[in-house]
């Protein structure tokens, strides 16, 4: 419990740089944004009074102060480009990568696992090789790639699910839809993850098994499927666990191509969008919103490692 | 069955050549490719931005256009090219700028330390803080895109990685004796960074680059992809794939065959990155993440020879170990060992360190690690059994349950994330069926056996929570979990305190003689061995040089060897110096021909080393090993 409360304390700073980081990152472009909203014909006035409206020229810690003040009220602004309320879209949009990610990070963390295991188990034997060297194009495959060989031959040759979108346009709708347009992006998203987790479980397992608890374990007559499965895995989800939270952070980024490539109404395509529209208060927002759920996940990532291993007291 | 078991020995090493032989073939597509990219200039190809909209979209093998054209008619194969050239130049070229930075800062947060250090993990925590592809968007958002900004993007992203394995590598070499030394010498801090820490820190530089460099061009294709690198008509991979496609349904080839190409390369870079981290990396060097199967490998030379086994409970009949790994001199560590232990018994087996004692104690139940352990001879009888040529479920049966092990360190002996009382129910219901808690209340029962104060407690905490006596305590209840006949300790006491260890050796005794236990006591010490065991076995070099009753051994060895161990026996209140044997035992890959004790001892004479010395018998109950024992028969 007190690590808990010691962990939860450590996510603020993080948090707080976080917000420093992207502020300032976008805040200091080269070009303003009132010209970008106005246009390039438009009068010195103009510009100004637009400035003093977004509160641009005020000094620069001043309006980091004022924005963060405003985000942690919920207030993102108002995206210039939709002419809506940032956090409204990005929220929106936001909920539909979570789906895309999170069917992915599930799929990826149970094959990676299985894979990995399996290849530890028949080291060295045939389906080792095979599915070590998956595992090598796995990580090497760009899934924006992927993605467009998938859709050549599940939706245009096979005509088996859906090219695009999240549901079907008309007389969509429902769970049975949904999970249809998703089979597709989440499948070729969990593609480089589960590569790089098999090669750590395999590794982690192999480096487990070589252990003296497993000579032990074996050494009471313990059979080797409760040996392999209970003992050396137990340990090994030690060392897996935390690179399933970094691995969240691949598929959360990664989503970006699947989306733009299945037309899956993300976060990620809409901060694509936003870039190319210079669309500034939505790049800060969608960007804030995501990483910050990001060093949740991993919160949650690192606790679920406490949970596990008595060891880490502190 | 030899052939198989010949092809299983070569498994490893056909492994070995198999990964090499992926990193070599992952180099050569890799010097290909870059060649063809590199030789784009001076190749026949055609102008890769010229566009002819007579003949967009021409299929591949069009005449003219192997790969066909895109949708203004401009030549695909001179685009794969050139666009394969800006890939491969931006993906080294970020990676360069990587390593450069990540390397920098690695390297001065681990040599400075403290303030420095922490200061700037800080920063390099916080930019891996956000997921990997957003920070790279993030920093195109504030950049603008472009084939550069992306390069850069993409760079930065990759710092912290490079930042914290050198950091790692760095601190750890930072107060070693040379650089302490060339410190005290008045070297001029950089002078020590450029001459004892880079040198010793590239090749964690080289392991990250080889990582990382797939990672990058994937990256800023994908950025290109997005189109948000490079701008037309400037055009990498990336870009062209990001522009066809649009074309997917049509003309899928001018989509695909950009992505096969980054597929290729990137497979590439990995296959030899792996091939480069296997030799950089002495721990996978060594071969040692091979993962030990559950009985060890039998490759039983002597399978004709059988021995009639008498009544003895255990009866080691020539037994042989040798451990062979690819690359290496093999190993012989047990040499025809001969072993007899009666009902209730307890038999010394005593030896330095490398003498083969504890390999000999684990190849009893086939426990000895092969890969790459082999048993290569012998029997092994219990109750006239023969255990290594039992299959591995009879051996199941008698593992723990008939013959038990208590191990050296009972801290990785113990598994550490399940509680002691979890692992003793564990052990028991094993072998027999039994509900949860009747199990649990008999491992309370077990841990009160031995000693344990507060056993109900003990039973839920954790291996790491206990005092290194305590654990050998449940080390020793897991062992007399299922009321076995025959117990073997490996070094029981070895890794305790003095006093534990009295403890210990005390509890053994009195479990011994209660529950008439035979008990095979591995030590590399008389001392002990003598509170303890009725009968002593002296090994050396893998070989038994001398055995019989403990009481008549220690009065009057027999073999050269045994008198050094027992001089070398320290006595309480006896004022002189232990001797210590001269020299140092052969090594297992060299072993002489003729007694291995020879080359060490005072009494060596030319027939010693002239060949094989047989074990002779002293008397009724002993026999030595030696031409020219202390003791005549």
């Amino acid at each position: 419990m007190r690590y808990c409360l010691k962990r939860l304390m450590a996510v603020v700073p993080v948090l707080l740089g976080l917000t420093v980081i992207v502020f300032s990152m976008l805040a200091f472009l080269p070009g303003d944004p009132a010209t970008a909203i106005l246009g390039p014909y438009a009068t010195p006035d103009n510009v100004e009074r637009l400035n003093r409206q977004l509160g641009l020229d005020k000094p620069p810690a001043q309006q980091y102060l004022i924005w963060l003040g405003n985000i942690l009220q919920g207030d993102f602004g108002r995206s210039y480009s939709l002419n809506r309320p940032v956090l409204d879209e990005v929220l929106e949009r936001f909920s539909a990568t979570l789906v895309l990610a999170g069917a992915a990070l599930l799929l990826c963390t149970l094959w990676g696992i299985l894979i990995g295991v399996r290849c530890a188990v028949a080291q060295y034997g045939w389906s080792d090789r095979l599915l070590t060297l998956a595992a090598v194009a796995g990580i090497s495959v760009p899934s924006f790639w992927l993605g467009l060989l998938a859709i050549l031959a599940f939706s245009v040759h096979l005509r088996w699910l859906p090219a695009s979108g999240m549901f079907a346009v008309y007389g969509g709708g429902g769970a049975a839809d949904l999970v249809r347009h998703l089979i597709l992006p989440a499948l070729t998203l969990s593609v480089v993850a589960t590569g790089v987790i098999a090669r750590l479980t395999r590794s982690a397992m192999l480096e487990v098994l070589r252990q003296d608890f497993v000579c032990a374990a074996r050494a009471r007559g313990i059979g080797e499927r409760r040996v392999i499965y209970r003992h050396a895995f137990k340990a090994a989800l030690v060392t897996i666990i935390p690179v399933i939270g970094v691995q969240a952070g691949f598929v959360l980024g990664g989503a970006v191509y699947v989306e733009t490539v299945f037309q899956w109404p993300g976060v990620g395509r809409m901060l694509v969008q936003a870039i190319s529209t210079r669309d500034i208060q939505l790049v800060q927002g969608g960007v804030v919103v995501v990483a910050a759920s990001y060093v949740l996940f991993n919160l949650l990532a690192d606790l679920a490692q406490h949970a596990l291993d008595p060891k880490i007291k502190t | 069955m030899s052939g198989a078991r010949f092809a299983a020995s070569f498994a490893a090493l056909g492994a070995l050549l198999l990964r090499h032989r992926l990193a070599g073939l992952g180099a050569l597509v890799l010097l290909v490719v870059a060649a063809l990219a590199a030789a784009a200039p001076l190749l026949p190809l055609p102008n890769p931005d010229l566009t002819d909209l007579a003949n967009r979209l021409q299929r591949p093998g069009a005449p003219g256009h192997p790969l066909g054209t895109d949708h203004l008619g401009r030549d695909l194969l001179a685009r794969l090219v050139w666009g394969t050239r800006l890939s491969l130049a931006v993906g080294v070229f970020a990676s360069l700028i990587a390593a450069l930075a990540g390397s920098c800062i690695g390297i001065a947060a681990g040599f400075f330390g403290g303030r420095t250090d922490n200061l700037l993990m800080r920063g390099i925590d916080m930019l891996m803080a956000f997921p990997y592809i957003l920070l790279a968007l993030a920093i195109v958002a504030a950049l603008g895109p472009g084939l550069l900004n992306a390069l850069y993007a993409v760079a930065i992203v990759n710092i912290p990685f490079f930042a914290r394995s050198v950091r790692g590598a760095t601190a750890a070499i930072a107060h070693r004796e040379f650089v302490d030394a060339a410190r005290l010498a008045g070297m001029r801090n950089w002078r020590i960074i450029g001459g004892e820490i880079l040198p010793n820190v590239a090749p964690v530089i080289t392991i990250a680059m080889s990582t990382t460099i797939g990672w990058m061009i994937l990256e800023t294709a994908g950025l290109s992809f997005l189109g948000l690198g490079s701008q037309p008509p400037q055009a990498d991979l990336g870009s062209m794939l990001g522009e066809g496609r649009n074309l997917l349904i049509n003309a899928p080839h001018v989509s695909v065959v950009p992505g096969a190409m980054i597929f290729v390369v990137v497979v590439s870079i990995n296959l030899l990155g792996d091939g480069v981290r296997d030799w950089l990396d002495p721990r996978l060097r060594a071969g040692q993440l091979s993962r030990p199967a559950a009985v060890t490998r039998i490759e039983r030379a002597d399978a004709g020879a059988a021995h009639r086994p008498d009544g003895a409970l255990l009866q080691v009949r020539g037994l042989r170990t040798r451990f062979v790994s690819a690359g290496a001199r093999t190993q012989y560590a047990v040499n025809g060992v001969d072993l007899t232990v009666d009902a209730g018994q307890c038999l010394g087996l005593i030896g330095e360190s490398g003498s083969g004692k504890s390999v000999t104690a684990l190849s009893l139940l086939g426990l000895a690690p092969s890969p790459p352990a082999v048993i290569g001879g012998g029997r092994v009888y219990l109750a006239g059994e023969d255990l290594l040529a039992a299959d591995f479920e009879r051996l199941r049966a008698i593992r723990g349950r008939r013959v038990a092990y208590i191990f050296q360190n009972p801290m990785a002996a113990l598994h550490p994330l399940m509680t002691v009382g979890a692992q003793l129910t564990e052990a028991i219901r094993c072998h027999r069926r039994m509900p949860r808690q009747a199990a649990l209340d008999e491992a309370l029962g077990l841990l009160r056996q031995v000693r344990m104060p507060g056993a109900a407690a003990r039973a839920r905490q954790y291996p790491h929570e206990l005092s290194g006596g305590m654990r050998q305590r449940v080390g020793i209840a897991l062992a007399l979990a299922n009321a076995p006949e025959l117990v073997i300790a490996d070094e029981p006491t070895t890794a305790l305190d003095v006093t534990v260890q009295a403890q210990i050796l005390q509890l053994l005794a009195q479990l011994r003689r209660e529950r008439n236990l035979a008990l095979i006591f591995v030590t590399h010490d008389f001392a002990v061995l003598s509170q303890l065991c009725d009968r002593v076995a002296v090994m050396y070099a893998g070989r038994i040089v001398e055995s019989g009753p403990t009481h008549d051994i220690l009065a009057r060895p027999a073999h050269p060897y045994t008198a050094g161990l027992i001089r070398c026996a320290p006595r309480l209140g006896g004022g002189r110096r232990p001797a210590a044997i001269p020299g140092l035992p052969p090594a297992a890959d060299r072993l002489p021909r003729g007694c291995a004790f020879a080359p060490r001892c005072a009494r060596r004479r030319e027939a010693c080393e002239a060949g094989k010395v047989a074990s002779t018998r002293l008397s009724a109950a002993r026999r030595v090993r030696c031409l020219y024992p202390l003791e005549a028969a």
